[in-house]
């Protein structure tokens, strides 16, 4: 049969790794409160299920918003028809109050400068289109969220050159580090066309500081280059030091009107804070017209439903709804990080502290048999096979130290939580006692060891990794 | 002492897509667009604007779908108290809902009578036709390579196939002498001048029904279309997003039914795509699918539509809307036949006008030949008398140009998009037209 392209071929879409493991297995084995309580607890998705109920309740006080309705008339034919890929103007306008809200109105943000798209994976993949050739590279801070391997590479031809951050200083991004990137994409012969931050961070659960985003600013005037900030845990800060937008930077240094304020781009999306994935709402906002008059042109690959678009407008406009929920779900998000934080200090480990997000950045390092990938993956497959844990190993996210994991807090109910942290503890006393006894015949209710010697692994460092479906 | 530095340039920003032009929006296409926008023809506020005929939008059996939803409101609110609301909001597999793909599917057979059989795990969703076409297209071809694309085509072609996937399009000449049907010796001829030019030609898209001719593709047609993309080995899109409007079921022939007779043989190089956009009136619902008899592709295609999902609570809407097979039997029948009836009208309305259009069968325009009105048999000459439908008929057509056809003179213009009393105004217009011309000639 005839041949398919080279991206067809290729691995770029990541989903060959084994990293999938963890996934498959939790398929064939999910947890269930009732039907299946030995499953596996799934604790590798980043989604945000605590604040349903608000958008229930609205729902059914609003029935005309899912009804095509507005204000009593059917506007069924008007949405069908609505293809504009200039998106719906209601929408829009509620889209980016509700942006401003999040950052407590310290920004305001403009309707002409925001384009729709299916999601923040489009969103991120068309700025990528819009800003860079085939062949030329964003760097990125480790570790990151493992979708981006596919989303800003694949059929972009874009590459991803790593800023390493590590432990040391909470990963957080360094002068020195921004530095190596730059002669490691010069060593592979990339042309650097900007830097891709997460922040809030997916998988850290940390806003940037201020020093940080300082630090960008300079280094993306000094390099003529762009600056991505996808800002699709904008929603989800729950304590202090709050979220500062790279936007609220750019005002207090006066950026406006400069060069520098066409290179800086937004990332948003509801997936996050509003617990909508499904919906597939993103958004791109740019300072540069050229960047919002392509990327609105290429939103046409990926348009929001008008049908969606018009639900969504009607909620959000809804400020007494929005104010509520924006602090209510902080509220939640704070009592569940602190939960699975104390579930983990009972358990004998610690957390990077943070104060956002939808998932807590765990040190396991003490667990490990040793400071290598391999052992992260012995720990990792011990916890998903017999632990029944699926949470995400660093390595995925290319983290380069061995033992960090990601672990979620807002897919499940507390009870499951509660479970998983139990299941941690028992884990962690046995292998603690093993280590101390060195002995084999210890029997733990909830944990069925292995050998060591079965779980031999190769890691490769090529293996892409996807990230949550 | 003040130094002059040069200043960079925008696009020190911005790649070379971005900066392109592929995009296709400064054609002339798009200036109807634009006069019409400017000026929108509205019965009572405005009765001497432009009217739209350059949309090729079904808003003729919008009231079957109202009523449906009046009679079925839990499709559109998950019900009282929105029970299935969360597990909705949180479905985002990129296989697409599986209740949706089954009614898609079982949609797809009962528009082509029973006579293809359409298997859910093969359908993968996208966010309409237009994501669905590029993304084949980033499958079956490499930048630099070709698809074969008969002429006249749908304009969005250009974009949707080459802007972002670098590929290009060769146009496989057809005209009226035959009634624009492909032949096989255009096909050659199209091959061998992608040969010449050292492109490597991955595959034939076809758009059946057509767009903009607004018929059918014959049988032997697409025998002889699959039998090329084999001896070539290479791949065959058959976009049938107006399969559902074909006025009788019957003269509707898809590729499905062709590679069902062949028990499914070289069935690998063929991929279809379809939207509700036409057939359903819904295009702002960006509801789009692959269909594709190749694993491989639909495997790859799958992942790839993570960039372009459709809406979840879209998903769940049509899953409900097209899995009741009282409401599509009647809604499908009913379309076929508002549509005929809207082609009878305004085929009778121009031939009293003196104007002639190619016989058709399907879809929401009917291409009109104009040819014998241009001053001169050229492109200049069919986009003068384009202008003049445009500012002085105030009629916004399509010209044949703006589809690549290598005939001047042809123009698509679209009946569904508006209601009979416009169509009529319309018709008048044209009628009027045609008289001052006659009287000014004699």
């Amino acid at each position: 049969m005839g041949l398919l392209s080279g991206k067809a071929t290729c691995n770029t879409h990541g989903q060959d790794s084994s990293y999938f493991l963890g996934w498959q297995e939790y398929e064939k084995n999910p947890y269930d409160e009732v039907q299946n309580p030995t499953g596996i607890i799934q604790m590798g998705l980043a989604e945000n299920q605590l604040s349903f109920d608000l958008l229930e309740s609205w729902l059914d006080r609003n029935p005309d918003a899912a009804g095509f309705k507005r204000d009593g008339q059917s506007i069924f034919r008007e949405l069908a028809l609505f293809q504009d890929y200039h998106g719906l103007p209601a929408f829009k306008k509620a889209l980016v109050e509700f942006m401003s809200e999040i950052r407590g109105n310290k920004v305001t943000f403009d309707t002409s400068k925001i384009v729709l798209t299916a999601g923040a994976t489009s969103a991120n993949e068309t700025l990528m289109f819009c800003l860079a050739e085939p062949g030329e590279a964003f760097l990125l801070p480790t570790p990151y969220y493992p979708g981006f391997d596919r989303d800003l590479k694949w059929r972009t031809g874009v590459e991803i050159v790593p800023i390493q951050c590590t432990s040391l200083n909470g990963f957080q991004i360094t002068e020195t580090a921004i530095e190596e990137a730059y002669q490691l994409a010069q060593k592979r012969h990339l042309k650097v066309k900007g830097v891709l931050v997460t922040n809030p961070s997916n998988p850290l659960g940390t806003t940037m500081s201020r020093n940080e985003l300082n630090l960008l600013v300079n280094i993306i005037t000094e390099k003529n280059i762009h600056l991505i900030s996808d800002e699709i845990y904008s929603g989800t800060v729950f304590s202090s030091p709050g979220f500062v937008s790279i936007m609220e930077i750019l005002k207090d240094r006066n950026c406006e009107n400069t060069q520098v304020w066409n290179r800086v781009h937004i990332v948003y999306s509801l997936s996050k804070d509003l617990g909508l994935p499904g919906f597939r709402v993103g958004a791109i906002y740019s300072n540069d017209d050229m960047v919002v008059a392509a990327a609105t042109k290429m939103s046409s690959f990926g348009l929001v439903s008008s049908q969606t678009q018009y639900l969504l407008s009607a909620l959000l406009s809804d400020k007494k709804f929005t104010q509520n929920y924006i602090s209510e779900n902080k509220k939640r998000l704070k009592q569940r990080h602190r939960k699975l934080v104390s579930g983990l200090e009972k358990a004998g480990i610690s957390c990077l502290k943070s104060n956002a997000g939808l998932f807590c950045w765990v040190d396991m390092r003490h667990l490990l048999r040793s400071n290598t990938f391999e052992a992260e993956m012995e720990l990792w497959k011990k916890i998903v096979y017999d632990v029944k844990l699926n949470i995400s190993p660093g390595s995925s996210c290319h983290c380069t130290e061995p033992g960090w994991f990601r672990v979620c807090f807002a897919n499940m109910s507390e009870d499951t939580l509660k479970l998983s942290m139990q299941r941690l503890k028992a884990f962690v006393d046995s292998i603690t006692t093993t280590l101390h006894n060195q002995s084999n015949h210890q029997s733990i209710k909830n944990s069925r060891r292995r050998s060591l010697t079965k779980w031999v692994f190769r890691l490769s460092f090529d293996d892409r990794v996807t990230g949550e479906r | 002492m003040a130094i002059e530095i040069e200043q960079p340039s925008v696009s020190v920003g911005l790649s070379k897509v971005a900066v392109s032009e592929t995009h296709g929006e400064d054609s002339p296409y798009f200036a109807g667009w634009k006069a019409y926008d400017e000026n929108p023809y509205e019965e009572s506020t405005n009765p001497s604007g432009v009217i739209q005929m350059g949309l090729a939008e079904n808003q003729v059996s919008f009231d079957l779908l109202e009523e449906y939803l009046e009679q079925q409101p839990e499709a559109s609110t998950w019900g009282k108290g929105a029970p299935g609301f969360r597990e909705n909001a949180l479905f985002q597999d990129y296989h697409g809902l599986k209740s949706f793909r089954q009614a898609m599917a079982s949609f797809m057979e009962q528009i082509r009578g029973g006579r293809a059989k359409f298997d859910l795990n093969r359908i993968v969703v996208t966010a309409g036709a237009t994501a669905a076409n590029e993304l084949l297209t980033f499958i079956l071809a490499d930048p630099g390579d070709a698809l074969l694309v008969p002429t006249p085509y749908y304009p969005g072609f250009d974009r949707d196939l080459r802007w972002r996937t670098g590929i290009k399009i060769v146009p496989i000449h057809c005209d009226s002498s035959n009634n624009f049907q492909i032949t096989p010796q255009a096909l050659e001829a199209a091959y061998k001048e992608a040969e010449s030019k050292d492109v490597r030609v991955r595959g034939v898209l076809i758009t059946n029904p057509s767009n903009p001719l607004g018929a059918t593709i014959q049988r032997s047609v697409l025998e002889e279309l699959l039998d090329f993309a084999t001896r070539k080995n290479i791949h065959l899109v058959s976009d049938e997003i107006y399969s559902g409007s074909a006025f009788s079921s019957s003269e509707f022939v898809s590729i499905a039914e062709i590679l069902e007779a062949r028990q499914y043989k070289d069935s690998e190089r063929v991929h279809i795509v379809y939207s509700l956009s036409k057939d359903l009136g819904l295009p702002g619902f960006r509801v789009g699918t692959i269909y594709s008899y190749n694993d491989k592709v639909v495997t790859t295609a799958r992942r790839m539509s993570s960039f372009t999902l459709i809406s979840s609570q879209t998903q769940y809407l049509l899953a409900s809307m097209l899995s009741n097979k009282k409401f599509t039997e009647n809604y499908i029948k009913t379309n076929r036949e508002r549509l005929q009836k809207r082609y009878q009208m305004i085929i009778e309305g121009l031939r009293s006008a003196g104007i002639e259009c190619l016989k058709g069968n399907a879809g929401l325009f009917c291409w009109m030949n104009l040819s014998p009105l241009l001053e001169e048999q050229t492109r200049e000459g069919e986009l003068a008398l384009w202008d003049s439908m445009l500012h002085e008929v105030k009629l916004n057509i399509s010209p044949g140009s703006s589809c690549h056809c290598s005939e001047p003179g042809w123009f698509r213009v679209c009946f569904a998009n508006m209601s009979e009393q416009t169509l009529e105004v319309a018709l008048k217009r044209i009628h009027n037209f045609m008289q001052k011309r006659e009287r000014r000639r004699n």
